[in-house]
């Protein structure tokens, strides 16, 4: 490929990036950092401290979720990677499916069900046991989360998982070591890929969900990604808006890059 | 060598799908001995491996080892140790942490480790290796370091499954020297499993032959080349010219329309046979002399020898001579009485050595087939654990 055609293909992309990914960061930066006349402030900065609990609520529950998944995922991914090729495709398909259901409704088929009066009480109530408090708890929100952001855990998993060579569980095995110590030596340093991918790739819109607290929290869970709703969406304050989605983005790129730098050290343990 | 004998399988039957892999084997390996199981892909050579390691259980029949029933006892509770067709070294950590292991899992102190990690380094000559990542080594040198990591956790028995399968030919006859080394140094049972008869000639103290899922001989090397049990042994160990003949007494042979001496008892009166004459075995004369004469249809160099094709009453012996003939000759050939190895007639007779379709190249494709199937086998044996 001669270097006019490589810039014609690219060309498209380049201008795709520019005006979709740098000019809104860009202007994201602008608001942020200038006050409703324009001129250069840091006070939307400064106001940022009034969400300390906030942030820390987003953080944790965002931090709880992620876990939740990972666990919950991780043995799932390993039944599907052992099933037969067949039964594989059949099982992604049954994990992917939700995933193209609108996510606002499936949130709010979870309050149908968590209602005080909804389907699981009802049903509890039926077989003569006493309701339980589930809608408007942390619990609930972070149940949503995890019910919407599992699928993200389990399929970067069962990829990584596919991809082991039963040859090292063999190998730990032949070497002395008993089921627990194959999970800890074995499979959880060769699937470390996959499970940096999900845990990305669930904690990061986990911290920065939002309407899944309002349904299921009752408004008493406000979380950061709420509050960027409510700076644009009802408070018309754009330059805090932009400040807190600026910071969120900070923090996880920093989040990403801790990350990162846990999954390249354990390359070469010292000796 | 020690007399007693380490491991023993009795009556071991495995079956996958309904195929037959092992049918009633029976084994004895004693202590110290470098024991080479042979034969061609799919023959259960590698399965046999994996039931003494402890990877699969065997549907039927014992494993014993010092007298002591296996079954049912986890790899890793077994004082076995394998090295893996393709090492299975762990690409997370580097040379130190993979031969370190075993020895962690043993909780061993940090220092004996060091030492031990050290010595096993020493030994398969990679000193100064340690901080190296796996990746960063050839192949030669991760067999090396896969060799280091099996024997550091003190194996009282060594089972290698195709460990040179990988090597370059060079390469793959200084690591037998240096395997052979290893064995006899530390005098350790050794279980090496090949299909390549040459590797398996050069450096065991007792071939097993198998194929279809039974063992087919048992012995030294010279044994199996020298005294083939069957006619699948004759050929699959080095190249034979295998005829049918009729013992016409105790040390009289009759085969292709000549009465020959040799030095074979015990068979009945005009028992049909198989008879065996090795192509370095077979003199070549002028016609007027020879015993059999035939014309020379091809004719190879191989280096040492000549590999001419002859045929003589329309079968086509494989001789190896260092005279040059030409193709279209008429020669003559002499057999001595030694030379001839007469067998029991078993179903593998009339199924190999006549050298009428041979090729080398028929040969090469039909092991590379194999070897596809070689590889499915050890999946199938995954899904099962």
């Amino acid at each position: 490929m001669n270097n006019r055609t490589y810039n014609a293909i690219t060309a498209p992309y380049g201008l795709w990036m520019a005006v979709f990914i740098v000019a809104p960061l860009a202007i994201v930066a602008y608001y942020a950092l200038t006050d409703a006349a324009g001129h250069f402030s840091l006070e939307n900065i400064t106001q940022l401290s009034l969400y300390t609990d906030t942030i820390f609520r987003s953080v944790w529950f965002g931090l709880v979720a992620t876990i939740l998944c990972l666990v919950t995922a991780y043995p799932l991914a390993y039944i599907f990677s052992k099933t037969k090729a067949s039964t594989q495709t059949v099982l992604v398909m049954l994990i992917m499916i939700p995933m193209w259901m609108n996510f606002i409704l499936r949130t709010y088929a979870i309050m149908v069900l968590f209602e005080d009066t909804g389907i699981i009480n009802h049903f509890l109530q039926s077989i003569g046991l006493s309701p339980l408090h589930l809608i408007n708890t942390s619990g609930a929100v972070i149940f949503g989360m995890v019910y919407n952001y599992v699928p993200f855990m389990v399929l970067p998993l069962y990829t990584t998982m596919t991809k082991l060579d039963y040859k090292y569980i063999e190998a730990g095995r032949d070497l002395g070591a008993n089921g627990f110590q194959i999970f800890k030596d074995v499979m959880i340093p060769l699937t470390k890929p996959g499970i940096i991918s999900g845990v990305t790739m669930v904690f990061v819109p986990s911290v920065s969900t939002f309407y899944i607290s309002q349904k299921l929290g009752g408004g008493r869970y406000t979380l950061i990604g709420d509050v960027i709703e409510m700076q644009f969406q009802t408070a018309y304050n754009y330059h805090l808006g932009a400040s807190i989605s600026l910071l969120l983005m900070v923090f996880i790129l920093v989040c990403l890059a801790v990350m990162n730098r846990f999954g390249d050290a354990e390359e070469g343990m010292v000796v | 060598m020690k007399e007693n004998v380490i491991i023993t399988l009795k009556d071991i039957c495995v079956a996958f799908d309904g195929e037959t892999i092992l049918n009633n084997l029976n084994l004895d390996i004693k202590d110290g001995e470098f024991v080479t199981i042979l034969g061609p892909s799919g023959c259960g050579k590698t399965t046999t491996l994996r039931i003494i390691a402890g990877f699969q259980e065997p549907d039927s029949g014992e494993v014993i080892f010092d007298n002591q029933v296996m079954n049912g006892v986890p790899a890793h509770k077994r004082r076995v140790n394998t090295i893996f067709q393709r090492y299975a070294l762990f690409p997370h950590l580097n040379v130190y942490e993979n031969i370190a292991f075993g020895l962690r899992l043993k909780k061993m102190k940090e220092d004996a480790i060091q030492a031990k990690v050290k010595e096993m380094l020493a030994l398969v000559d990679l000193r100064g290796f340690e901080r190296r990542s796996i990746d960063s080594l050839s192949g030669g040198q991760q067999q090396r370091v896969a060799i280091a990591r099996a024997l550091a956790v003190d194996p009282e028995v060594l089972l290698l499954d195709e460990p040179l399968g990988a090597l370059d030919l060079k390469l793959r006859k200084d690591m037998q020297v240096e395997l052979k080394n290893i064995q006899q140094r530390l005098g350790i049972t050794f279980i090496y499993v090949t299909h390549d008869q040459e590797e398996a000639l050069s450096m065991s103290d007792k071939v097993i032959v198998m194929d279809g899922g039974e063992i087919q001989h048992i012995g030294t090397p010279e044994d199996i080349y020298n005294e083939p049990a069957n006619a699948f042994v004759a050929d699959f160990i080095g190249e034979s010219n295998i005829l049918d003949g009729i013992m016409l007494s105790d040390c009289r042979v009759r085969f292709s329309g000549h009465d020959f001496d040799c030095v074979d008892k015990g068979f009945a009166l005009n028992e049909p046979v198989d008879v065996v004459v090795r192509p370095e075995d077979v003199d070549i004369c002028a016609p007027e002399d020879g015993m059999l004469t035939g014309v020379i249809t091809s004719v190879t160099f191989k280096g040492l020898h000549y590999e001419i094709i002859v045929d003589i009453n329309d079968f086509k012996w494989m001789i190896q001579t260092t005279d040059y003939s030409a193709e279209g000759e008429t020669i003559g050939i002499l057999i001595k009485p030694d030379e001839i190895h007469i067998m029991k007639k078993s179903k593998y007779s009339g199924e190999f050595g006549d050298y009428s379709s041979f090729s080398d190249e028929m040969d090469y494709i039909s092991n590379a087939e194999l070897d596809i199937t070689d590889l499915d086998d050890i999946t199938e044996v995954d899904e099962d654990e």
